[in-house]
């Protein structure tokens, strides 16, 4: 068990320096100058030579490389160009909102994920299951800026139950938690209908029907315990779609997160927000995966030869 | 197989819906009733207001004074000429490395599998966001990137299947037999893995479809005039409150577009292996 | 338009004298929405239109304008006097001019910042507007750290001398990148100066969360007595404009920092209720399409000129509901220098077809039109591309975002470019300011803003010899100079000057003060230091 840990935790390691030459890599691949989007329009020549040697950008690549990764071990992300503060902090401002929303969404999919589920593997092969599972298919084909504006025109515009946007109170939670979180919830409203009827045929299943236990009792009790355990897991590897989804989901919201930061930073090309925001989000992902591989094995013991 | 597809309903429907958007698309040219482009001088209102649907206008005009309908059946042919080219060159590229390194293991293997990792700790979005920004706008670089960001799972995929499949006493008892590499590739592994590339041909446009429409609605995809659904809702988004059909016409081709292409992969893929249920 | 990185002043020919403001109260509160969050408060550096109007409520400078229009006055300065050459300047202090943190101003802060505008190190997008102050090349040049030509004779007194006279100077102590700020508390906060600003100005920073609000209070040691009116101004971010509209209906919020969006510009508008509550304006805006005229084919004039006869702009006002007028001239109306018998370039197709056709491109050609990716830029290059396909010129559109068409007009990669959410508005009520950075030679360089690379040497020349003319009675010369040179640049057609953008502001019935203060030319969108609360009173 510690060796399969320590050999995941290196493998995060490694990604996590490849994802470093990956973001360095940004600023020369975007086609916009640095000296020339922070000198702005009346600077001369001489004034951006002299702003291209602060930054370091004279400098040969290994070398710059070299002074990127030594910042970031320092906890330095880099000073924004539009922004002209450092990034760091302005991600660390922008965090708990974004949490608050993956939490939401978390909550929503497993909300309606189980439930559904849980009645669809009850009803299997008959018209309730068969509707669940449309459902679900319906859930995850829908576009989440459709969704978003949709909910937005329904619940808080015809019916004005939910704010239009914006971010402070649970209700202003409500609507976008819903749209990050509807088309996992139809991810795991599946998974856990099969993983439901496969415990279901299992004999203690069977023992525990045959003593007479209420049905809702074996589902729930027996069934659920052991089918939730793949829906933890896949809880992990949600982050990675949740950080493609922030950004579109908190620019139709208003929601103050790093989503919303990320996407003003590419219309300005803030390639330093750019950089940073996509290593918190890789460093997120990598978390979120190393946490679906530790609960594999408590899943599937055999994962542990591996 | 295609008896137990065809007793499936759903996808019988997702696949009557694709050939109804491909026939549409197809014909866009002599059903649609204007040109997709043309702005018209009435329209829009004199204030410049989009008009509500009409005999004239059947799904109403856009912020431009277009026809919707015109654009919506145009925009048929971007999405599912992206769907499918990017989509198939996903698949073809995941497929190629993902055989490749369940096949030779070793060093390439490893390192493209160390490849796929590093792309998965990107999120799609943002990666495909990126890649646009680093290449020029276009119809062929949206395929480029989508298929740059979609072989990741694939490759993933066919790689555990091709890994699982090498291990087969079939295929030691063809090596044992003297058979060459390419011989046991090409007889004993590809065809074992044509189920799965079919599935996730048909799947994967669903997503195709979803991440093109994102795109387009971020303004980072087919470049305007060209009619495309995300991109329709993009240019309406202002006047939605006011002019809903906007943004929910197009937005329903993209659902009921997607939707069909699962319940099309999903029927497939009970109707080729009953027993292989997952995510993705 | 939503992303100006640029912005500025409006010469707006107020009928009103200057209003009566003595007997107003102060007190009360204000609430203003934005949809993105503020980027920096940091004066020497903030340059969109969002902040550039929030530092004015928080610094100032030397010079200011009156309030509501386009007419300089001193600000911090008590007086002024130049010297006949036009090369030296002197200005005296006021008495009593606190920092928010108690702090007494002198002349060493005046030219503290002066010098931070101009050093490389401070990374200011405007310090290149102060190159006529002697020692400008040195300090830029890493030769020297501070700049000559500023010397503080006493704690009151600030001299500058220039290197060549300036008759735009006096408007560039009244602009952002010169306002004063104090130097212990910039070397203290260092890059987090911009988060906690500390200033002159009638109100001051109590809280910002990044994302979600800015908490501004009354100054009560402003030098302005009485000023200004509110007691506390709080700026909402994250607030979708259309979110905006509908809160302040319910009396949620006081003014839609963003404007009213276009979905909802004609019901607001012709709400009965509402006819008080919006301010009309003029601003000194110009859309324009530019053409590269270093490359084929429009180093023709003639191509030039028949782009400009190809495009409708009338049906490019209704596309953003007629809240422009269409341009006749790369100078807005409300501009000195602005000729109103010069009619521009009538939609004329057939005629465009003709100058084509003698130009040698009768059949048409193939080029790109750039615009930035945010509504309505790319339905308005789309309306552009359709009116040039009817002469014959197929367009491709480059929607990119706004960064990336900034980059490739730069580096004069694109042929054609829509400037909308990009430029222009003028920093400072002055032809030339539309002149130098856009049109003449200084911005026809690699990563410049003349994005048309139009470099007239003849019409350089002429403009320069326009602003040496700084004394009194030079000025009515000078402005019809500048008039002759724009009319040449219409000639020459390195645009097609396409709207003029009006300014709507809405608020809500507890605020007053004059609609000008609410369209403020200077303090874009509103003057939030003259506005009042009409609870107080």
């Amino acid at each position: 068990m510690i060796g399969y840990l320590a050999g995941r935790l290196s493998a995060s390691f490694l990604i996590l320096v490849g994802v470093t030459i990956v973001t360095f890599g940004l600023t020369f691949l975007i086609p916009a100058d640095p000296v020339a989007m922070i000198a702005g329009r009346t600077s001369t020549p001489q004034v951006r030579e002299q702003i291209r040697v602060q930054l370091g950008l004279d400098q040969p690549l290994p070398v710059q490389y070299i002074a990127y990764v030594t910042r970031l071990a320092q906890g330095d992300l880099g000073r924004s160009y539009a922004r002209k503060s450092d990034v760091g902090p302005l991600i660390a401002s922008r965090l708990p909102p974004t949490l608050l929303l993956m939490l939401g969404a978390i909550i929503a999919e497993l909300m309606i994920g189980i439930p559904a589920g849980l009645y669809a593997a009850s009803r299997r092969g008959k018209t309730a299951d068969k509707a669940a599972m449309i459902a679900s298919f319906v859930s995850i084909s829908t576009p989440q800026f459709v969704l978003g504006l949709s909910l937005i025109y329904v619940f808080a515009y015809l019916l004005p139950w939910a704010p239009l946007g914006g971010y402070g109170t649970f209700s202003h939670l409500v609507l976008p938690a819903l749209t990050l979180g509807l088309a996992g919830g139809g991810w795991y409203s599946r998974m856990m209908r099969s993983s439901m009827i496969e415990v279901l045929q299992q004999d203690y299943i069977r023992t525990a029907r045959a003593k007479g236990m209420p049905e809702w009792r074996v589902l729930l009790r027996h069934g659920m315990r052991n089918a939730i355990l793949p829906i933890v897991a896949m809880i992990g590897l949600d982050v990675g779609i949740f950080m493609s989804g922030v950004v579109v989901v908190e620019n139709v919201f208003g929601w103050p997160g790093i989503g919303q930061l990320m996407w003003q930073a590419i219309q300005s090309l803030d390639i330093p927000i750019i950089m940073g925001v996509t290593l918190v989000a890789a460093v997120f992902i990598v978390l979120g995966n190393l946490l679906a591989d530790m609960i594999a094995p408590l899943i599937d013991p055999r994962i542990r030869l591996r | 197989m295609w008896a137990r597809f065809a007793r499936d309903r759903a996808a019988s429907v997702g696949l009557a819906i694709i050939i109804l958007f491909t026939v549409a698309a197809a014909a866009a040219h002599w059903i649609a009733p204007y040109d997709p482009t043309e702005q018209f001088f009435d329209g829009l209102t004199l204030e410049g207001a989009p008009l509500p649907p009409s005999s004239r206008f059947w799904f109403g005009s856009d912020t431009n004074g277009r026809d919707q309908f015109s654009r919506l059946l145009y925009g048929a042919q971007t999405s599912l000429l992206i769907g499918v080219l990017a989509n198939g060159l996903a698949v073809a590229v995941g497929t190629l490395l993902g055989v490749t390194a369940g096949f030779l293991r070793g060093l390439t293997g490893a390192a493209i599998m160390r490849l796929t990792d590093l792309m998965m700790a990107f999120p799609p979005l943002l990666l495909a966001i990126a890649l646009a920004a680093i290449l020029k706008p276009g119809i062929g670089i949206v395929i480029v990137v989508i298929a740059l960001v979609n072989w990741v799972q694939i490759a993933r995929v066919i790689y555990a299947e091709t890994t699982g499949l090498v291990n087969r006493e079939y295929i030691e008892a063809a090596r044992a037999m003297g058979a060459g590499p390419w011989r046991i590739l090409w007889r004993h592994l590809l065809p074992h893995l044509v189920p799965t590339v079919i599935v996730y041909a048909t799947l994967g446009i669903a997503t195709t479809v979803l991440l093109e429409a994102m795109l387009s609605f971020l303004g980072r995809g087919v470049q305007p005039p060209t009619p495309a659904w995300g991109m329709m809702i993009f240019e309406s988004q202002s006047y939605f409150l006011n002019a809903p059909w906007l943004v929910f016409v197009p937005g329903a081709a993209i659902l009921i577009l997607a939707l069909a292409f699962n319940l099309v992969g999903d029927g497939l893929r009970d109707a080729l292996d009953p027993t292989q249920r997952g995510r993705t | 338009m939503r992303k100006f990185l640029t912005i500025a002043a409006a010469a707006l020919a107020l009928a009103a004298a200057s209003p009566a403001f003595a007997a107003t109260k102060q007190g009360g509160a204000a609430i203003v929405t934005f949809n993105n969050d503020l980027t920096t408060l940091d004066p020497q550096i903030g340059y969109d239109w969002q902040n550039w109007s929030v530092i004015k409520s928080i610094f100032d400078g030397l010079m200011d304008y009156k309030p509501g229009t386009t007419e300089l006055e001193p600000d911090l300065a008590q007086s002024y006097t130049v010297s006949d050459d036009g090369l030296t300047y002197t200005f005296i202090l006021r008495d009593g001019i606190k920092f928010h943190n108690g702090r007494a101003v002198t002349s060493a802060d005046v030219k503290y910042s002066l010098e931070r505008a101009v050093n490389p190190a401070t990374q200011s997008p405007g310090g290149g507007y102060f190159g006529m102050i002697a020692g400008y090349d040195d300090l830029t040049g890493g030769k020297a750290s501070e700049l000559s030509g500023i010397t503080t004779p006493d704690d009151k007194t600030v001299i500058l001398k220039l290197t060549r006279p300036d008759a735009t100077f006096l408007h560039l102590m009244a602009i952002n990148f010169a306002y004063i700020v104090p130097k212990e508390v910039v070397e203290a906060e260092g890059a987090d100066f911009g988060k906690k600003p500390v200033g002159t100005g009638a109100f001051k920073v109590v809280n910002w969360t990044p994302g979600q609000s800015l908490e501004l209070e009354r100054f009560a040691d402003y030098y302005r007595k009485g000023l200004p009116y509110l007691d506390k101004l709080t700026f909402e971010f994250g607030q979708d404009p259309t979110v905006a509209v509908l809160r302040l209906k319910k009396g949620e919020i006081d003014i839609v920092g963003d404007g009213i969006p276009p979905a909802q510009f004609t019901e607001v508008m012709a709400d009965p209720a509402n006819k008080n509550l919006i301010a009309e304006g003029e601003q000194l805006h110009t859309g324009y399409v530019t053409m590269n005229v270093t490359t084929p084919p429009f180093d023709n004039v003639k191509v030039r000129q028949a782009v400009n006869m190809a495009i409708n702009k009338d049906r490019i006002v209704r596309l953003i509901n007629n809240r422009a007028a269409p341009a006749t001239q790369a100078l807005p109306p409300a501009m000195p220098g602005y000729n109103p018998d010069n009619k521009g370039y009538a939609y004329d197709p057939e005629g465009a077809k003709k100058l084509l056709a003698e130009a040698g491109v009768g059949e048409g050609f193939t080029t790109e039109l750039y615009a930035m990716n945010v509504d309505p830029n790319p339905r308005i290059a789309q309306a552009i591309q359709q009116d040039l396909a009817a002469v014959g010129i197929k367009a491709e559109i480059r929607s990119l975002a706004q960064a990336e068409v900034i980059s490739a007009g730069g580096a004069g990669k694109a042929p054609m470019i829509w400037s909308g959410g990009m430029a222009w508005i003028a920093d400072f009520p002055d032809p030339a300011n539309f002149y130098y950075g856009i049109l003449g030679c200084a911005g026809a360089v690699e990563g410049g803003w003349n994005w048309s690379k139009f470099c007239n040497k003849d019409l350089d020349a002429r403009a320069e010899k326009a602003d040496a003319m700084v004394k009194g009675d030079q000025q009515e010369a000078r402005i019809a100079e500048w008039k002759s040179i724009f009319d040449e640049v219409l000639t020459q057609a390195p645009w097609a000057p396409i709207f003029n953008e009006k300014r709507f502001t809405y608020h809500s019935d507890r605020l007053g003060g004059e609609a000008a203060l609410f369209t403020d030319p200077i303090h874009i969108p509103v003057n939030y230091d003259y506005i009042y609360a009409k609870d107080a009173q």
